[in-house]
């Protein structure tokens, strides 16, 4: 039992030791995170783009009775049982805000707000039914158990151990989102910065928009044991948003994801082993610090280079008062 | 605990319409609770715990049903689940700071919290050029994310453990306090006190906030209150539902009132009504599950209100809708028919009292057997009588005869009339050229009003004639016809006389 918040800080304990005594299983969680942010990132940046934050949180969670019914099916967590599930759930969402909206005068705004919560509701009541206990925790489903992805079973591909099945399962999954935005890059471009004139140019928007969505659902459920519904949406926005600190151009913010899923993985992970608390919590924690950090001093629209107060020390040089204007 | 052996879809229909069967099935883990004697308990409020869960769903829906409202028009949903995300944190550092579930310890750091995640939603979009979205969503998940990390924290703790700490992410009303229900029963009165003394300017700063500053009330101020007592709102909430599931007791409640309902004091009212019910049946439906989370339950009661009012809403739902566009056509669809019979007629120039199906199904341009179909609907409706003993001889035969009843009378010649009416108006005023009216008035023939009638023949000096030349029946007409009761058509010798 512990009695104060922060324990004392030891350097060793917290830096060296996860590192030396127990390397393998280390690298497998900061492996796991690092994927799920890369993953997640990459797909956010277009997810920000286009202004559909929110819409990935209620995905994110209106996935979960898909997920959790499949769980019942097939007592186990077999990937494609869940991946089918969440595409049913996914689908089930898109067509019920629809319907709302567009059969009923509620605003789209709450239509979302409706659908999600309600599905939400019949996964939690499944999983607190039939599956407490039993295959996952209720309240995992909320921030995920990334510290227990080493203990689970290794997947084997041709007698190579590749290690355990999240892993490779997450890693697969990015690579699939990175070669998807390679090929696809021009028209996701183009239809997330102008729907009008990707039409014009006869790019297919709605065809786009409902492959991205797809590709989203399935980087949720690949993602979901490792840090929940809710933390995932903080991997979807905070790598876009923060490289926009420091990037303008889209290439610059997909490449600046990568060095941002390593600082998370790594920081949420040493964080997490000082103060013992979860680590993809203490993952988005360090997401959420490295955000303040480039909103503060980001060099695009960082809030010391826009002061007034402390703009000298960066802009002097090239807003020289001439004496003219003053004079 | 064992999987049950029993098909999960199965049992998850049968759950949904009979929980307490559901409860038999896991009777394997609960074996002294019979659900009967568990809704008598529940009914009686004999129990303390039943009685603080049933005080607090009531004191909860009321407060939350009525911020709703106001989420609901303002369009502040989203809004209201980032809010809900970000009192976590101070939920768990309020309980780290009392180091028991103290109320009052949480209900400071849950505002604060709540408070603080409005400011910093508020000071990014000031200063970036992050979207909405994505700052709700920065703030939702960030700090979400501190107050798991507290949270987990806090159960490795001594008094962690026995704390029900977990119990603010999916809900436990029956683990409310006393206390807890008088500081939600405090948030439920001031909520009722702020909307009675502040209807008028909260109802105009939400629908229209350029308005409300010309007329002078402090449109800032009333955000700020709206906001300070949402806060309040959610975070008294959060023991019964859940952090998660909060922002549906605003949403939802809110939004099957407004299928309901124009008004906003009616709106408020049902929807705390609704608020209530969802949060008395959320909590009755978790105690029959013994202790399963509360806050899932009355989203899914609330759900199966809005449900109901869309599809069966007097107004605005699906089925009302549908019902009231199917008596349209049918209605547009006696119209032409009953028009079709009286161009008929005064094709013959009024000689004949009757018209033939297969005159009939000329004029409509339709096979005669469609005719007959029509003539036979517009007989069911008492707009018209076949003649002679058609009974008896061939179903479709064209010669079968047909005669407008009064009623039926009446009605075709006002269809005429508003044609005929409308298309001197478009030549005459709006200057189309004769041959471009006829469309436009096939259409407009079926809505007008007689007091739009009367304006149109003020302004067209009372016409006799529309642009074909043919004769527009006039008022006398249609009224001296329906007079007549047995032979509408001998009233037209007035026609005739024009």
């Amino acid at each position: 039992m512990r009695e104060e918040f922060f324990p004392t800080f030891d350097y060793g304990s917290v830096f060296v030791d996860p590192w030396w005594s127990g390397f393998e299983s280390t690298f497998q969680v900061v492996l796991m995170g690092f994927f799920v942010c890369l993953a997640c990132g990459v797909i956010g940046n277009f997810v920000v783009a286009r202004r559909l934050a929110l819409v990935g949180d209620a995905i994110s969670h209106s996935l979960l009775p898909g997920i959790a019914i499949a769980f019942v099916f097939t007592s186990s967590r077999s990937l494609p049982a869940m991946l089918i599930g969440a595409a049913v759930a996914g689908v089930l969402t898109t067509v019920l805000i629809e319907l709302i909206h567009r059969k009923s005068r509620v605003k789209p705004d709450a239509a979302i707000g409706i659908v999600f919560t309600t599905l939400f509701a019949v996964g939690v009541v499944i999983i607190s039914i039939w599956l407490d206990n039993v295959h996952l925790d209720a309240d995992c489903v909320l921030y995920g158990e990334i510290g227990l992805v080493p203990l689970r079973e290794s997947f084997i591909l041709g007698g190579a151990n590749l290690g355990p099945l999240p892993i490779a399962t997450m890693g697969a999954v990015a690579l699939l989102d990175i070669l998807l935005v390679i090929v696809f890059y021009r028209v996701l471009l183009v239809t997330s910065f102008d729907a009008g004139l990707a039409r014009s140019l006869g790019m297919p928007v709605n065809t786009t928009h409902y492959g991205l969505m797809i590709a989203l659902a399935l980087t949720i459920v690949a993602a979901f044991e490792a840090v929940g519904v809710v933390l995932v949406v903080a991997m979807l926005i905070f790598p876009a948003v923060t490289a926009g600190f420091f990037f303008e151009r889209l290439p610059a913010l997909l490449f600046g994801v990568a060095p941002l899923s390593l600082a998370y993985s790594l920081g949420g992970f040493h964080l997490a082993k000082w103060l013992d608390c979860s680590i993809a919590g203490a993952m988005v924690v360090t997401a959420g610090a490295l955000f303040v950090v480039a909103w503060f001093f980001g060099p695009k629209g960082g809030l010391v280079y826009r002061s007034r107060a402390l703009g000298f020390l960066f802009t002097a040089s090239k807003q020289k008062i001439s004496p003219q204007i003053v004079g | 605990m064992k999987v049950p052996r029993i098909s999960p879809v199965f049992v998850l229909l049968v759950f949904f319409a009979f929980p307490a069967l559901v409860h038999a099935t896991r009777i394997g883990d609960v074996t002294d609770l019979d659900w009967s004697e568990q809704t008598f308990r529940f009914l009686s409020l004999r129990d303390a715990a039943v009685r603080n869960a049933v005080l607090g769903s009531v004191f909860m829906g009321v407060s939350c049903g009525l911020f709703g409202g106001y989420v609901v028009a303002r369009r502040l949903a989203l809004f209201g689940d980032t809010l809900s995300h970000a009192v976590l944190p101070g939920v768990a550092l309020g309980f780290l700071w009392s180091r028991t579930k103290d109320p009052v310890a949480i209900f400071v750091g849950a505002t604060v919290a709540g408070l603080l995640g409005t400011v910093v939603v508020a000071w990014i979009r000031k200063t970036t050029r992050v979207k909405e979205d994505s700052a709700l969503g920065l703030v939702l998940s960030g700090f979400y994310a501190v107050g798991i990390c507290i949270l987990t924290v806090i159960q490795e703790m001594e008094f962690g453990n026995q704390s029900g700490i977990d119990k603010f992410l999916f809900g436990q009303a029956a683990a409310l306090s006393s206390a807890d229900v008088s500081l939600m029963g405090a948030v439920a009165i001031g909520t009722l006190m702020m909307v009675t003394l502040f209807n008028k300017e909260l109802l105009v700063t939400s629908f229209d906030e350029g308005f409300a500053r010309s007329v002078g009330i402090p449109v800032e101020f009333m955000r700020y209150v709206l906001l300070v007592g949402l806060t309040f709102a959610v975070v008294t909430s959060l023991q019964a539902v859940g952090v998660v599931l909060v922002s549906a007791l605003l949403i939802t409640p809110a939004a099957t009132a407004y299928l309901l309902t124009d008004r906003m004091g009616t709106l408020l009212l049902l929807s705390a009504l609704f608020g209530v019910a969802g949060g008395l049946l959320g909590s009755y439906g978790s105690f029959l599950g013994n202790n399963l989370p509360t806050g899932p339950f009355m989203v899914l009661a609330c759900t199966s209100f809005f449900v109901v009012a869309f599809f069966c809403g007097p107004k605005h739902g699906l089925i009302s809708k549908w019902l009231r566009r199917r008596n349209r056509v049918r209605q547009v669809s006696f119209e032409n028919t009953m028009k079709a019979a009286y161009q008929v007629l005064e094709a013959g120039d009024f000689s004949k009292e009757s018209v033939t199906v297969g005159a009939l199904a000329a004029r409509r341009r339709t096979s005669v057997a469609e005719a007959r179909r029509e003539a036979d609907d517009l007989v069911k409706a008492g707009f018209a009588s076949m003649l002679g003993s058609d009974d008896d001889g061939p179903r479709y035969s064209q010669d079968a005869r047909l005669s407008l009843t009064p009623a039926g009378w009446e009605r075709a010649c006002q269809i005429v009339r508003n044609h005929r009416l409308w298309e001197l108006y478009l030549t005459n005023e709006a200057r189309y050229a004769a041959d471009h009216v006829h469309e436009d008035a096939e259409k407009i023939e079926h809505v007008l009003g007689e007091k739009v009638v009367r304006h149109l023949e003020r302004i067209l000096k009372d016409p006799r004639r529309d642009p074909h030349g043919s004769v527009i029946p006039s008022l006398e007409d249609i009224e001296r016809g329906a007079g007549l009761s047995t032979n509408p058509a001998s009233a037209t010798g007035y026609f005739r006389q024009n």
